[in-house]
């Protein structure tokens, strides 16, 4: 595993790692729920530059788990569900995280092939390398990888 | 992977010595170049699949292995439900029946060579692909309950293809005991607009021509001629199977715990076949197969209309349709007597011998054809299924190159219009609605599909008969 594409601020950032054939996604935050952010920014990041991608809908997600590292996939695997049902991307996010249930907005736009050049679908969140984990420093960190 | 650490049992036939929980052997087939290539989670990955309950004989892993979720790619493995033998959605993989088909044309080369610019362009416009699109047929509730319980055979039905078509189909196009009530609304609402979608990723339709032939005897019997221009869809149960996958994955992972099974990575996720939701996933997921069947006829059908407005001389009929992501029950000879196993093939092709009685009969002497993709700059294989197939992977063969570097490797190494111009001077059209997506299929991002190819042949997984070359590809 290495870092191979990241962004953000020092206390709150997101990477990508190598895996043969799919993705791994980090998401670093001060706090669980922007690490969550920062990990749903990630995902996008397999698909297209976030950055590209502007804010016109919003888009209203919960959901639940036993566990905080299933309610990272599930909060990756409703993002995969949005984007696909709606042929959407979205580049913004906000994230509460409290008594197991995670309740967020992803803004975001209808796919458009000119200007953000998707690369590839991303079929699902897995179980592979999944940690949600408290950082030395204070902070959160998330990971897991996605199938492309 | 260090060859070291495993014990060579011949040329291409390598063995993880049991330790710790597992139960069988592991055995990956492959030469000593493909094991040094291989991550080293394959060992691990096949090491660990071997530790579940009911395995029978040995985990397996194909020449073209590499590191995935659970189970490697490229991984095999059969369970008795009688010894508490299991299902996993992470051996099957959440691009459930994910496969190829290949079409004969019926023309040449040179018939071909002339319209290929405007044939590339056809079949661009009439087979959507990549993300956020959506095929031009909506499925209502009820016609997603027929499809999913019909596969292919419901697609026939439906005007997308003809009876001949189902004949040259495994399952007959219809995979039996599909349960579409245990398909989730959001795997249905994924579904509803996108049959006769290639999706993205290694997923392509490619025109190719038969470029070599190395057993002419049986290449005959596939109707195979050098020169010969062919079709190969490469695609898979879509957004409801991603959708099943997914659900059954987690669920799988939440109950693990009440079964009772020990596992060594929660991503080794699975369900006894004999408990409700063993039987749940396996109901569910035979839908799934029925969608990539479905899927694959419906772009059959979308592919005959492109050639019919370029080349109306062309007649396409299907040489087969065989799927690579599955788990199926079939009866294997263990000890001394046949017996009814479940098979996970994750990223294997299912290559059953000669006389083998699930062979459709077109292919009872021959075995069956054996469709291994390539990459878009490289070549496709057509191998046939051997006798001794079935004593050495439970019938299975490799099912692709298999990925050398990771997507972002790739990505900082090529560029798209790179790639394009590139293959564009060898005569091999790319069309696809992503320069970036390109980059990061580029043919160069995947390992020698002629070696994985090799070290099948040589061990008897399979045997080559012809080997395809791309003229026009159209990827997502």
């Amino acid at each position: 595993m290495g870092q191979i594409q990241s962004s953000g601020s020092a206390s709150a950032s997101w990477e990508h790692f190598s895996h043969d054939a799919d993705i791994g996604l980090v998401g670093i935050g001060p706090t669980k729920a922007e690490a969550f952010r920062q990990a749903g920014i990630a995902l996008t990041a397999v698909v297209t530059d976030p950055v590209s991608v502007q804010a016109v809908t919003a888009v209203p997600i919960v959901c639940r788990a036993p566990s905080d590292e299933l309610l990272l996939v599930e909060w990756l695997d409703a993002l995969v569900y949005e984007m696909a049902v709606r042929s959407m991307l979205f580049g913004a996010f906000s994230v509460d995280i409290a008594d197991g249930e995670l309740r967020a907005t992803a803004w975001g736009e209808q796919v458009d092939l000119e200007r953000h050049e998707p690369a590839v679908e991303v079929k699902g969140a897995t179980l592979t390398a999944l940690q949600v984990s408290p950082t030395p420093g204070g902070g959160w960190r998330v990971q897991c990888v996605v199938d492309v | 992977m260090d060859p070291s650490s495993l014990i060579r049992k011949s040329e291409n036939e390598w063995w993880i010595t049991p330790v710790g929980g597992m139960r069988v052997p592991g055995v990956i087939y492959a030469s000593e170049r493909l094991v040094r290539e291989m991550d080293e989670k394959v060992r691990e990955q096949v090491s660990n699949v071997a530790t579940l309950p009911g395995i029978q004989r040995a985990s397996y892993a194909m020449p073209d292995a590499h590191w995935g979720y659970g189970f490697p790619i490229g991984g095999v493995a059969a369970f008795d439900p009688q010894e508490g033998g299991i299902v996993s959605a992470g051996g099957v993989g959440f691009d459930i029946s994910c496969g190829v088909r290949t079409l004969h044309t019926g023309l040449t080369l040179d018939e071909v060579s002339s319209v290929k610019g405007r044939l590339a362009t056809s079949l661009a416009r009439s087979v959507p692909a990549g993300v956020g699109s959506h095929g031009r047929i909506h499925l209502d509730d009820a016609e997603l309950d027929a499809m999913l319980r019909g596969g292919a055979q419901w697609a026939v039905k439906r005007a997308f293809g003809v009876a001949a078509d189902l004949d040259v189909t495994e399952e007959h196009g219809c995979m039996p005991d599909a349960r579409p009530e245990w398909v989730s609304s959001r795997a249905r609402r994924r579904q509803q607009d996108e049959m006769g979608t290639l999706g993205s990723g290694n997923h392509y339709l490619e025109v190719q021509r038969v470029a070599e032939i190395y057993d002419t005897t049986t290449a005959t019997a596939f109707g195979l001629r050098t020169d010969e221009v062919l079709v190969s869809i490469h695609c898979g149960s879509r957004g409801l199977g991603h959708q099943i996958g997914t659900e059954f994955l987690k669920e799988m992972a939440i109950a693990e715990g009440s079964f009772g099974i020990a596992i060594p990575d929660r991503e080794l996720a699975c369900a006894p076949v004999e408990s409700e939701l063993g039987r749940r996933y396996l109901g569910a997921m035979r839908a799934g197969i029925n969608c990539a069947l479905a899927n694959r006829q419906i772009i059959t059908h979308l592919v005959r209309q492109a050639f019919a407005d370029e080349l109306p001389a062309a007649r396409l009929t299907l040489l087969y349709d065989v799927s690579h992501n599955t788990c199926k029950l079939e009866e294997h000879r263990l000890d001394r007597a046949p017996k009814p196993v479940f098979v996970h093939r994750k990223g294997a092709t299912r290559a059953l011998g000669p006389g083998h009685p699930d062979l459709p009969p077109a292919f009872s002497e021959t075995g069956q054809p054996v469709l291994v993709g390539g990459t878009m700059g490289t070549a496709s294989y057509v191998l046939v299924g051997t006798k001794d197939s079935e004593r050495l992977s439970f019938s299975s063969s490799c099912h692709g190159a298999g990925r050398a570097m990771s997507r972002h490797e790739a990505l900082r190494r090529w560029k798209g219009r790179q790639i394009v111009d590139e293959l564009a001077s060898r005569g091999i059209i790319v069309r696809s609605p992503s320069s970036r997506g390109v980059a990061e299929e580029a043919p160069g991002a995947y390992k020698d599909v002629g070696a994985v190819v090799e070290a099948a042949d040589h061990v008897g997984l399979s045997r080559k008969v012809a080997r395809l070359e791309p003229l026009i590809c159209v990827k997502g």
